[in-house]
């Protein structure tokens, strides 16, 4: 029997950008800002560090492939680097092997950064997935985009659920418009501007049933982490640091887009990661358990789902728990305190490491006016591909 | 008895009535004012000649047996290569055989007929026993000319045998002459004319009756026993009544108000329309036109009785969707350029390579069905993707693209790149089990539901003008014919 993760990983450091539309700085700006940031959060030094991990997904325009353009912007002296991408999930990919190679014991502090300049790539959106998704495929597939891709799965849950379109609009509407309210207290942020419920039902549609403010920002920016043992956590950072209580990844068989089980109104994978990530935390209750979470709201209807796929809401009555403020700021489990990729916004490489980024602010007291009351356990959930082909990742952290 | 034994018509959703061309060319063009009237069939923003050949085509087949079709022709002006047989791509997507003989005939409307004739030759001489003909075309007409209100998309198919002939052919006689009443030169989208009285009196008034006088001679045709007469000219050809002893009534509709004049499929189109109306011992005749003539004699036979009822004239009439907008024609063909955006302008290169490795499941639809489970899946598995089978290279090959299903989710996304937005796409469960994720056409996104029964057509997928690549495949379109106003 393996023994996982729990908390045999420390988070002594963490760094993270400003996010936007960062038109003056490039990819290695971003990397050398936030990982200065981090090795002088965690208070070591390039020396220090033995192994690195790098996740970077869409724009090889601008970052290139491999790990060489993060081991020569950083002058990392000959270490090993790897650089990982797994869709919008490449944060924590990069994550995953910092922690997985401080676990096994082959390195006693790594670094995991990820970074996402898409502000250079010409594209308002996404770029175009023609050319990501192999030959045959996309002479196949339609042209999809990834609000196309997961408003398919507001659709089917309206239907299934017997929501109109008007009556399932307003109920993303309010999970867009917290995130908003949160993103505003947040100086980092991309959109920091709360919105109407009326200004959200109004905005242009950009895959129906989605709206403009149904879709999160589009963003430059990039985060880092610095792992190691906890015992060496103690040694640096005295209790200021965070373990990582479970870290699991579920990637799709293809049952969901090649078989007729799924009915097209939750995640698979996100269910699988979660179950995982609560048996691999000792979690028995997540609803009772789980202090905060920080969602993959790459779009209001997959933080819709992901409440109920990860036991939080019933299924089919995450409405009840948006209707009461249970995810908000000030409700039992804030959901996004940071503004989530909606506000925060979405560099596709760093989202993963900037969820954690959040939660490490949390469990240590140090999210300024946003900070919630005493929180021991928080979860992160960075979802990658189409709700029909996916690759989801769960972490939970909690205090040293 | 060599003849007929199925047909098939495909016409466009999409009719763009007349009077809006006069409405946006009419101070250009204010003699077009008395051809403004009726509609014309337009191709849907991602059809061409050769997508609509294969939706003809298969029309045509449904409920046929195709495995011992040994020809396949392709009849058109307006076939998007000049090289590579685009017969070819067809009788890829109609499945047919790799052993068939296929050729595309083109450089005149005539074509349409010359076809037909080719597939018979091949039964009579004994070299197959089944051939099949699809005839289409969608021509351009400058805007501001009368082509531009007188040419419509459509398409046509027959296939032709020995056995349960519905139609027996009886005899034909051609004619070929250098009468250049139409022409377009290589790379020239639009179409050119000599004087239209020049080519009703020196052309039409001579050339017809000569090809009437040869078929009498060489077969004994005797005009005055015609049931019906289809003569593929966009105008009433009934004045010819008088000189063959032929009432008008003797005289097959061109459908110019309906559908347009669609060049190689009119000859086609008109013969389907005639059959689906037509009982035992009718005589048939048809009469394709351009660079000279061919006469066709046909019989129909008790057999029709047996042919079951399919997609054809009728019901492709009977699915249309009014459209007023020209700026939107002239855009999905191209007369218009139009700001495609980043999205648009550089779609990813075609591996040709691919295409060929996997020309079954991109042109044919073909999938895999287990044969542990039973499950069918595309794209075709290695290992059986329901999750409690997981067999390993048990599968065969299972064609897609005759089947219906129903929809299982869908959007309409603004921000995919598409000449029609917003582009419509989702998932489909068919009916008999598997889950594609497919672009949904001839559909308004207001009009989508989930439970939709939808079937599948074979479009245009996109094209790289840059590269010079026209890319297929199929969509879902509604399984219901219906008449909607836009």
């Amino acid at each position: 029997m393996a023994r996982g993760i729990k908390d045999q990983v420390a988070i002594i450091g963490m760094g993270c950008t400003q996010f936007g539309e960062l038109w003056n700085k490039s990819a290695e700006d971003l990397m050398v800002d936030v990982y200065m940031d981090a090795i002088q959060d965690a208070g070591i030094e390039t020396q220090d560090i033995e192994m690195a991990w790098m996740g970077v997904c869409f724009d090889e325009v601008n970052v290139g492939k491999s790990a060489i353009p993060f081991s020569v912007a950083l002058k990392l002296p000959f270490i090993p680097v790897t650089r990982v991408e797994n869709f919008c999930a490449s944060g924590t990919e990069s994550f995953r092997g910092a922690v997985y190679a401080v676990a096994s014991g082959a390195c006693d502090i790594a670094l995991a950064l990820g970074v996402e300049k898409l502000k250079d790539t010409g594209y308002g959106g996404l770029p175009d997935f023609g050319q990501t998704m192999g030959t045959r495929n996309r002479m196949t597939l339609p042209n999809i985009t990834a609000p196309g891709a997961f408003a398919m799965m507001a659709t089917r849950y309206f239907a299934k659920y017997g929501l109109n379109r008007d009556e399932g609009k307003e109920v993303l509407a309010k999970i867009s418009a917290k995130s908003h309210a949160n993103g505003a207290k947040n100086p980092k942020a991309h959109h920091r501007m709360e919105v109407t419920i009326e200004k959200i039902l109004k905005a242009p549609i950009i895959a129906e049933p989605l709206g403009l403010f149904d879709c999160c920002g589009v963003s430059d920016g990039a985060a880092a982490a610095i792992v190691t043992t906890p015992k060496i956590a103690k040694k640096l950072k005295g209790d200021d640091f965070i373990k990582v209580k479970a870290l699991q990844i579920a990637c799709t068989s293809g049952e969901e887009l090649m078989y007729t089980d799924w009915d097209g109104t939750y995640v698979k994978t996100t269910r699988e990661a979660g179950s995982r990530a609560y048996a691999e935390a000792g979690i028995k209750n997540p609803r009772e358990e789980i202090n905060m979470m920080e969602l993959h709201d790459c779009f209001s209807i997959t933080e819709l789902v992901t409440y109920e796929d990860l036991q939080i809401s019933e299924q089919g009555k995450a409405k009840e728990d948006i209707d009461t403020g249970f995810y908000d700021l000030n409700g039992q489990i804030p959901a996004q305190p940071d503004g989530g990729l909606k506000c925060f916004g979405h560099p596709i490489g760093a989202s993963g490491l900037r969820m954690i980024y959040e939660c490490y602010l949390q469990l240590l007291g140090r999210a300024g006016q946003r900070q919630i009351k005493d929180p021991k356990l928080a979860l992160t959930h960075n979802l990658g591909g189409f709700p029909a082909m996916s690759v989801c990742s769960v972490g939970i952290f909690g205090r040293s | 008895m060599v003849g007929i034994t199925s047909y098939g018509a495909y016409i466009p959703w999409y009719r763009l009535q007349r009077k809006s061309i006069f409405q946006a060319m009419g101070w250009y063009a204010p003699f077009t004012y008395g051809i403004a009237k009726g509609e014309k069939a337009v191709c849907n923003y991602d059809e061409d000649s050769l997508s609509m050949a294969v939706n003809a085509g298969m029309h045509c087949l449904e409920n046929m047996k195709r495995e011992r079709i040994g020809s396949f022709f392709l009849a058109s002006t307006t076939l998007p290569y000049q090289e590579r047989m685009n017969a070819s791509i067809v009788s890829t997507a109609l499945d047919l055989s790799p052993h068939v003989r296929s050729a595309d005939l083109t450089g005149g409307i005539k074509a349409g007929t010359t076809a037909m004739l080719a597939a018979m030759d091949g039964i009579e001489a004994g070299r197959c026993e089944q051939a099949m003909v699809c005839a289409t075309d969608s021509r351009l007409g400058k805007p501001g000319g009368t082509y531009e209100h007188v040419f419509g998309d459509a398409a046509a198919s027959f296939l032709f045998g020995k056995e349960n002939v519905i139609a027996e052919f009886k005899g034909s006689f051609s004619l070929s002459y250098d009468f250049v009443d139409q022409r377009r030169a290589t790379g020239d989208p639009f179409n050119r004319n000599w004087e239209e009285r020049w080519i009703r009196d020196a052309g039409v008034s001579k050339i017809l009756p000569e090809a009437f006088a040869g078929a009498t001679t060489r077969f004994g045709l005797d005009p005055s026993q015609i049931s019906k007469l289809c003569i593929a000219l966009p105008a009433d050809m009934s004045s010819m009544g008088k000189k063959l002893n032929l009432a008008p009534d003797h005289f097959q509709d061109p459908m110019l108000g309906q559908v347009g004049d669609c060049g190689a499929a009119l000859a086609g189109l008109m013969l389907v329309a005639a059959l689906e109306d037509a009982k035992p011992g009718d005589h048939i005749v048809v009469l394709g036109f351009g660079s000279g003539a061919d006469l066709l004699h046909f019989e129909v036979t008790e057999a029709i009785h047996d042919l079951p009822s399919r997609r054809a004239v009728k019901a492709s009439l009977a699915n249309r969707m009014e459209m007023d907008n020209y700026e939107k024609y002239t855009t999905w063909r191209g007369i218009q350029p139009v700001e495609v955006g980043i999205r648009g302008e550089a779609p990813a290169p075609t591996a040709l390579s691919t295409l060929w490795n996997h020309r079954q499941v991109i042109l044919g639809m073909v999938g895999s069905k287990c044969m542990a489970c039973g499950t069918p899946q595309f794209p075709p598995q290695r290992i059986c993707a329901n999750p409690s089978c997981k067999a390993v290279d048990k599968m065969e090959p299972y064609r897609f693209a005759d089947r219906k299903g129903k929809i299982f989710t869908f959007t309409g996304d603004m921000l995919a790149f598409s000449t029609n937005p917003p582009s419509i796409y989702g998932l489909v469960d068919m009916d008999e089990g598997g889950r594609l994720w497919m672009d949904f056409t001839d559909i308004d996104i207001k009009d989508m539901r989930v439970e939709m029964p939808v079937r599948l057509s074979f479009r245009l997928k996109y094209k790289d003008d840059g590269r010079g690549i026209m890319g297929y495949f199929w969509k879902a379109i509604p399984a219901e014919e219906r008449k909607e106003v836009q």
